[in-house]
C-alpha cells in the first residue's frame, strides 16, 4: 500500500487567539481529488495552506508525500526545516488563489516561466517551450504576450493553473478557484480543473461549487467551525447528508 | 436640420465667460512678466557722436538683466566645469541614496527587530537633522577624526587605516553627505513602494518556491518601482538644486563657479541667472526622463499606457485641424437639403 499523499492527523491552527482549526484528520490519496466544503470562516483556507505551509500549523501532525510539513523527526524531537528546504517543498506543490495573483509587472509567458527558470533552474528556452504546451492545454497560447491586467478573470485563473503546473508538481491546492470570477467565466475554469483531474493529477479543491464536488471529486470534506463534520463520497454525502449542519449548510448553497 | 438621419445633432455650446476672463488676466500677466525680462534702463553714461557736423548725444541703456553678461558667462569654461561637477554631484549622491534607501526599506520591514529599529534610528537621524548642517560636519569631520580605522570596537584590532583629511575632499565630503542624507528620504519612499505590493503576489512567489531574496527581487520589487519611481524623480530633481548648498564647503559646482565669478567682477545677479539657467535645463531634461521611466515601469499595470507628450501634441494639432475642417460637411448639407 502506497503513503497518502496528504494526511493530517489532529492538526490545530489558531491566529491570536481564534482557534480556527481544532483537529482536523484528513487523508488525500494519490491521483484523487478531494473537495473542501463549507461555511465562511470554517478554517478550508486555513487548512489548505497549512498544506503548503504558507500558514504554520500549531498542533497535531501533517504529512505530504510521507514528509512531516515544515518538519524533520530526528531522535524523537522535531526540527524546524531551513527556509531553503521549505522552498523545495513548496515547488512540489502547486497553488491557485482566490484572486489569481499572476505576476502583474510579467507577461502571461513570463508568469508561467519565471518559477521554472528561477526555481528549477530549467534553460529559458526549455522552460518557454513547456510553458507554450501549458497555455495551449488551458486554451490561451494566443495571449502569450499580454499582460495580466488585459486578461479576463476567467483567462488569468487559467494562466495561474498554468503557472502552477509548469513546476510539474505532485500536488495541486486550489483555493476558491472560481470564487472572484463573474458567473459565465466559472466554467471555463472548471473544464480545465476536471481536464486536469482526468489526467490524474492529486488535487486538493476548496470550492462552493456543489457541482464540480459531486462531479469531479473523490472524496468531500465538510468543514464546520474547524471540525470535520462529515465526509465521505460526494454523491453519499452532498445527496443524503448525516449531520444537521451540513443539511442546514447545503439547503443555503444549492 | 434637427433630423435628417445619422447627421450630428447640433450642438450650441456652454459658455465658460469665467475662463475667458482668467485667460485675458493670465494673457496681462504674461505679458508684464515679459516686458519686465526685456526691459532696458539707463545705466547713467551718454555717448555722443558727431554725423555731419551734428554733435548728438544720447543716454546708454542697457538690459535691466544684464542678459548679454548671463549669456556671456552661460558656456565659459568655469560654469561648465561647475555644471559637471553640479551632475556628478547629483547622480552620485542619489547612487548612494538610492541603494541605501532601498536597504534600510528592506531592513526596516525584516522580522528581525535589531534590523529594523537600526532603519528607523537611521532615518530619524538623517531626516531629522538640516542637510546643510550634514555637510558641515562631514566636511569638517578631521577635526575629531584625525585619522579612521575599521576594526573591532574596544579590542584594538584594526584592518584598515586612513588619513581623515586625505579622505575627505570637500567633493567626497559633500558626496557622503548628501548620500547618507538622501537615503533616509529614499528609504522611506522605497518602504511606501513595497507595502503597495499587494500580498497575494508575495504568497504567490513562495508557492512557487522562491526564496525571500527572490520573491524580493523577481516580483516585489520589480512592482514597487512603479511606486517608488515618479517620487524617487522627484527626489533626484530635489538633488539637484540641494547639491548647491556643496558651494559653501568650498565645491566648486556650477553656484560656485557663478560666485567665483562674481567676487572678482561684481556681476552678483546676471550670474546667478546664469546659474539659475542651468538649473531650469537640467530639470527641464530630468523631467522628460522621468515620464519616460514611469512609462516604463507603468507596464502591466494600465491596459494602454498613457501618450507620450509628443503623440499627445500630434492628436491636439489634429484636433485644431479638424476643428476647421469639420463644419464644412455640415454646410454643404445644410445647402443641399
Amino acid at each position: 500500500m502506497t503513503t497518502p499523499m496528504v494526511e493530517a492527523r489532529a492538526v490545530c491552527k489558531h491566529y491570536a487567539g481564534v482557534e480556527v482549526l481544532k483537529g482536523v484528520d484528513l487523508t488525500v490519496n494519490r491521483g484523487e481529488v478531494t473537495c473542501l466544503i463549507g461555511p465562511s470562516g470554517s478554517g478550508k483556507s486555513t487548512l489548505l495552506r497549512c498544506i503548503n505551509h504558507l500558514e504554520k500549523h500549531d498542533a497535531g501532525e501533517l504529512l505530504v508525500d510521507g514528509q512531516l510539513v515544515g518538519y524533520e523527526a530526528r531522535d524523537g524531537k522535531l526540527y524546524e526545516r531551513s527556509d531553503k528546504q521549505i522552498c523545495v517543498e513548496r515547488s512540489r506543490i502547486g497553488m491557485v488563489f482566490q484572486r489569481f495573483n499572476l505576476f502583474q509587472h510579467l507577461t502571461v509567458l513570463d508568469n508561467v516561466t519565471i518559477g521554472q527558470v528561477k526555481v528549477k533552474n530549467v534553460a529559458p528556452d526549455a522552460a518557454a517551450t513547456r510553458a507554450r504546451e501549458l497555455l495551449a492545454r488551458v486554451g490561451l497560447e494566443a495571449k502569450e504576450k499580454n499582460y495580466p491586467s488585459q486578461l479576463s478573470g476567467g483567462q488569468q485563473q487559467r494562466v495561474a493553473i498554468a503557472r502552477a503546473l509548469a513546476m510539474e508538481p505532485k500536488l495541486m491546492l486550489f483555493d476558491e478557484p472560481t470564487s472572484a470570477l463573474d458567473p459565465e467565466l466559472v466554467g471555463e475554469v472548471l473544464d480545465v480543473m476536471k481536464d486536469l483531474a482526468r489526467s490524474g493529477m492529486t488535487m486538493i479543491v476548496v470550492t462552493h461549487e456543489m457541482g464540480f464536488a459531486r462531479e469531479v471529486a473523490d472524496t468531500v470534506y465538510f468543514l464546520d467551525r474547524g471540525i470535520i463534520e462529515e465526509s465521505g463520497d460526494p454523491r453519499q454525502v452532498l445527496s443524503a447528508p448525516s449531520s444537521e449542519r451540513l443539511k442546514n449548510f447545503l439547503s443555503k448553497v444549492l | 436640420m434637427t433630423s435628417d438621419g445619422g447627421g450630428a445633432v447640433k450642438v450650441v455650446p456652454v459658455r465658460h465667460v469665467g475662463r475667458w476672463i482668467a485667460g485675458a488676466v493670465m494673457i496681462v500677466v504674461v505679458a508684464m512678466l515679459v516686458h519686465t525680462l526685456l526691459s532696458k534702463v539707463p545705466n547713467g553714461q551718454t555717448s555722443c557722436h558727431t554725423v555731419n557736423g551734428l554733435r548728438t548725444c544720447h543716454n546708454v541703456v542697457n538690459w535691466r538683466f544684464s542678459w548679454n553678461i548671463v549669456f556671456h558667462y552661460f558656456t565659459t569654461s568655469e560654469i561648465l566645469h561647475g555644471l559637471l561637477l553640479t551632475v556628478e554631484l547629483t547622480i552620485l549622491a542619489m547612487i548612494i541614496g538610492i541603494v541605501l534607501g532601498i536597504t534600510i526599506a528592506v531592513m526596516r520591514l525584516s522580522p528581525n527587530r535589531l534590523l529594523s529599529s537600526t532603519a528607523w534610528s537611521y532615518t530619524w537621524f538623517f531626516r531629522g537633522t538640516p542637510v546643510y548642517v550634514q555637510l558641515l560636519f562631514w566636511f569638517n569631520i578631521s577635526a575629531i577624526y584625525q585619522s579612521m580605522s575599521i576594526g573591532l570596537p574596544f579590542l584594538n584590532v584594526a584592518f584598515l587605516h586612513i588619513n581623515t583629511v586625505a579622505l575627505f575632499t570637500p567633493f567626497r565630503a559633500a558626496l557622503i553627505g548628501l548620500g547618507l542624507n538622501e537615503g533616509a528620504y529614499m528609504s522611506e519612499i522605497a518602504r511606501s513602494g513595497l507595502i503597495a505590493v499587494d500580498e497575494g503576489q508575495i504568497e504567490a512567489a513562495s508557492s512557487l518556491g522562491m526564496t525571500r531574496g527572490q520573491t524580493l527581487r523577481l516580483v516585489v520589487l520589480p512592482q514597487a518601482m512603479r511606486v517608488i519611481i515618479p517620487p524617487t524623480g522627484n527626489e533626484v530633481i530635489s538633488m539637484l538644486k540641494t547639491t548647491s548648498l556643496a558651494s559653501a564647503i568650498s565645491v566648486v559646482e556650477v553656484l560656485g563657479a557663478a560666485q567665483n565669478i562674481y567676487a572678482a567682477n561684481y556681476e552678483v545677479m546676471p550670474l546667478l541667472i546664469t546659474a539659475s539657467i542651468w538649473y531650469l535645463i537640467i530639470t527641464t531634461v530630468l523631467s522628460i526622463g522621468q515620464f519616460y521611466l514611469e512609462r516604463h515601469f507603468a507596464r502591466g499595470a494600465q491596459r494602454t499606457p498613457p501618450p507620450t507628450p509628443i503623440a499627445r501634441l500630434r492628436h491636439d494639432l489634429k484636433g485644431i485641424g479638424s476643428k476647421f475642417r469639420t463644419p464644412r460637411p455640415a454646410m454643404t448639407r445644410e445647402v443641399s437639403t
